[in-house]
């Protein structure tokens, strides 16, 4: 009779617990997981996201003139390869001042080109091309390319990066040099 | 003979399925359904089974790490015996399988199949498409050469103009701050397991869907579709002028599949295998990225579209896409379902086939792209050089050495980022012509810097001389008045 009945709905009420303990259990396993998923963004953990890095000396940069430079990305996994090298541009525009270009055009992050003999950027995929001091000059890009800060130290052309510039996150936004500059 | 018997006796009376599979086969289907239309989607279910199968083979051999899986595509394509082929056979797949999606969506939309009551497997069918597109972009980055590396940096900038989440995005998506290692890795993972599971998941649903709800009719013009009476007529057609689906549909299906499969082997004998390009080394910047030729009205579109509308476009886009295409069955889940008696439906699918196969040509030629080696490869035509004055000749040389040939063909060779020059002389006056030189505009960088006044003068000098030798060029009218 009743028994029947309360039987049936004590085992309804264990199902009811155990899904429950299932549910606790879900969540405490669902934050580690969380967490390690969304470590790429958790940067305090990853000073390699923006350093400073050095390009060489300032010698290799003749005044008036730019030059592809490559720098070792400060956060290197074993299986990177070849893709732990990046370039970027460097122009010493007159043996004072520098501006280091991002490779990567600022429409949609193809590598740019830089054509001495006409003094521009030109970008292979979408033909967005800059001016020699890096502002847009025709194509697609909505803005100039980006620029890493720099400083010297040592004699040596430090650029600040780690991180790849896109339109959304376009690294150092802000143009010419620290004070921390020669 | 009674051996096979006696086994299949053993075997069902333990597996029980011999009358779920005899249900399966034997279900009726209308008699006009069993028509060459209605093959795509087991095509596409036949190609997802070969990935499967290369996919399985290839991951025997490639290594998903960025220092090595490039080396283990040249493997691939040079060591193993018959690795090209295996590559030849999944790239070509993936070719195939994209496209008879595409064909098998646009066939369900002009029947009319995702009207009630079949709304729910055309969503999934959509979810279908997405994951299908998804295998496509990351199966094309697990391909580590210079045009994966560069097309994760597209998909990155794309990613990072997402308001607020978009910075975020950008580095779950790389797996950290740069394209490396680890980006590879999650792109493997998605490929290999992540989208795999999430397509079998939904081809499962999918296929009971389209077992149990039966498969659409013929539509014929005048048939309205109506949610209170169709399952009672489906019911009738199937039952009163029905034919078993084995053997009266499938062996449309098996004679497909057999002639799709033998087509992507012919591909994949006579074309061999995507790729690679050059290694993903990004200091090597001598490239010209383009995606694989299932993204490329992408790439044409966003080399079209005014820079301020780019990103809105890019962002809102295919959310409304995906909205129209989820909402589609609940707005139109009843009433006409022939194409005939539906012409928007037809004009759609055929706007967006145009539209489509237009920016896909367009994405192959790439125009817009500047040609980066015409003028150190292409020379002036020596036609354009005979007879003319030194000072011309010079303004040739000019041409060649400030990269105006990039940008601008001569007898049609050089860039068409700019408009071909041969006829310039009669469009634009001499002083058009220093103006636009020195000042751009139009999509031309001003060259006003960067050129010296004598070397406008022998350029100018030169695209004076472009025209054909019977018209003379366009001239300022009132210069000679004044002069006179």
């Amino acid at each position: 009779m009743s028994t029947e009945n309360g039987s049936t709905s004590r085992r309804a009420l264990l199902v009811k617990v155990g899904l429950f303990l299932n549910g606790v259990v879900g969540v405490v396993l669902a934050i580690p997981i969380v967490r390690y998923l969304m470590s790429p963004l958790v940067r305090e953990k990853n000073p390699g996201y923006l350093s400073w890095l050095s390009l060489g000396p300032v010698a290799q940069f003749p005044a008036g003139q730019t030059r592809l430079a490559t720098y070792r990305n400060p956060l290197v996994n074993p299986g990177d390869g070849p893709t732990a090298d990046l370039p970027c541009w460097v122009r010493n525009v007159d043996g004072q001042n520098f501006q280091v270009f991002a490779i990567n055009c600022a429409h949609l992050g193809c590598p740019v080109r830089w054509f001495p003999q006409s003094s521009l950027f030109l970008c292979p995929c979408h033909g967005g091309v800059y001016y020699q001091d890096g502002s847009r000059a025709s194509g697609p890009p909505e803005r100039g390319l980006f620029q890493y800060q720099y400083k010297i130290e040592a004699g040596n052309l430090m650029i600040q990066a780690g991180q790849l510039p896109t339109p959304g996150q376009p690294v150092a936004n802000k143009l010419g040099c620290r004070k921390t500059c020669a | 003979m009674r051996l096979i018997e006696k086994l299949g006796a053993w075997l069902d009376l333990r597996l029980q399925l011999g009358k779920p599979i005899e249900d399966i086969t034997k279900h009726p289907v209308p008699r006009r359904s069993a028509s060459w239309f209605y093959v795509f989607g087991s095509a596409a279910l036949t190609v997802f089974i070969l990935q499967i199968v290369t996919g399985i083979l290839l991951a025997l051999i490639y290594v998903p790490s960025a220092g090595e899986a490039w080396d283990s595509l040249q493997i691939l394509n040079h060591q193993i015996a018959l690795g090209w082929f295996i590559r030849a056979l999944h790239g070509w797949g993936s070719n195939f399988m994209v496209a008879i999606v595409l064909i098998h969506m646009v066939q369900v939309f002009l029947f009319g199949a995702y009207k009630f009551p079949r709304e729910l497997t055309w969503i999934v069918g959509v979810f279908l498409l997405l994951v299908t597109l998804g295998m496509a972009f990351t199966g094309q980055v697990l391909r580590f050469d210079q045009d994966a590396y560069w097309g994760l940096g597209i998909g990155a900038s794309i990613l990072s103009r997402a308001p607020l989440i978009g910075p975020w995005g950008v580095n779950l998506m790389l797996g950290g701050p740069t394209i490396a290692g680890a980006t590879l890795s999650r792109f493997f993972a998605l490929h290999v397991f992540v989208i795999p599971g999430l397509l079998i998941a939904f081809v499962g649903l999918h296929l009971l869907m389209v077992l149990k709800l039966g498969v659409n009719e013929w539509p014929m013009p005048g048939r309205i579709v109506r949610r209170a009476t169709y399952l009672q007529e489906y019911h009738e057609l199937t039952h009163k002028d029905g034919v078993p689906f084995v053997p009266d549909a499938v062996w449309k299906d098996i004679v497909f599949a057999a002639f799709v499969l033998f087509s992507i082997a012919l591909c994949a004998v006579y074309f061999g295998p995507f790729g690679p390009s050059g290694q993903p080394d990004p200091t090597i910047i001598q490239t010209a990225p383009s995606p694989d030729y299932f993204f490329l009205w992408l790439y044409a579109l966003l080399s079209y579209l005014p820079p301020s509308a780019e990103t809105p476009i890019l962002l809102i886009g295919p959310v409304i896409g995906i909205i129209v295409l989820l909402g589609l069955p609940f707005v139109a889940g009843e009433g006409e379902k022939s194409w005939r008696r539906r012409p928007i439906a037809v004009l759609v699918v055929l706007l967006l086939a145009v539209m489509l196969s237009t920016l896909t040509q367009l994405g192959g030629h790439a125009p817009w792209s500047p040609v980066m080696n015409a003028w150190s490869s292409f020379p002036i035509p020596s036609e354009y050089l005979r007879g003319r004055s030194a000072l011309e000749r010079r303004g040739s040389l000019v041409f060649q050495a400030k990269q105006c040939h990039n940008c601008h063909s001569l007898d049609e060779q050089g860039g068409k980022r700019g408009p071909a020059l041969d006829q310039v002389a009669l469009r634009l006056t001499e002083d058009q012509l220093i103006r636009q030189v020195i000042q751009g505009g139009g999509n031309m960088p001003a060259y006003g810097k960067n050129l010296s006044p004598p070397e406008t003068t022998a350029l100018v000098a030169f695209l004076k001389t472009l025209h054909p030798a019977g018209r003379a060029p366009a001239q300022d009218a009132s210069r000679s008045a004044v002069l006179q």
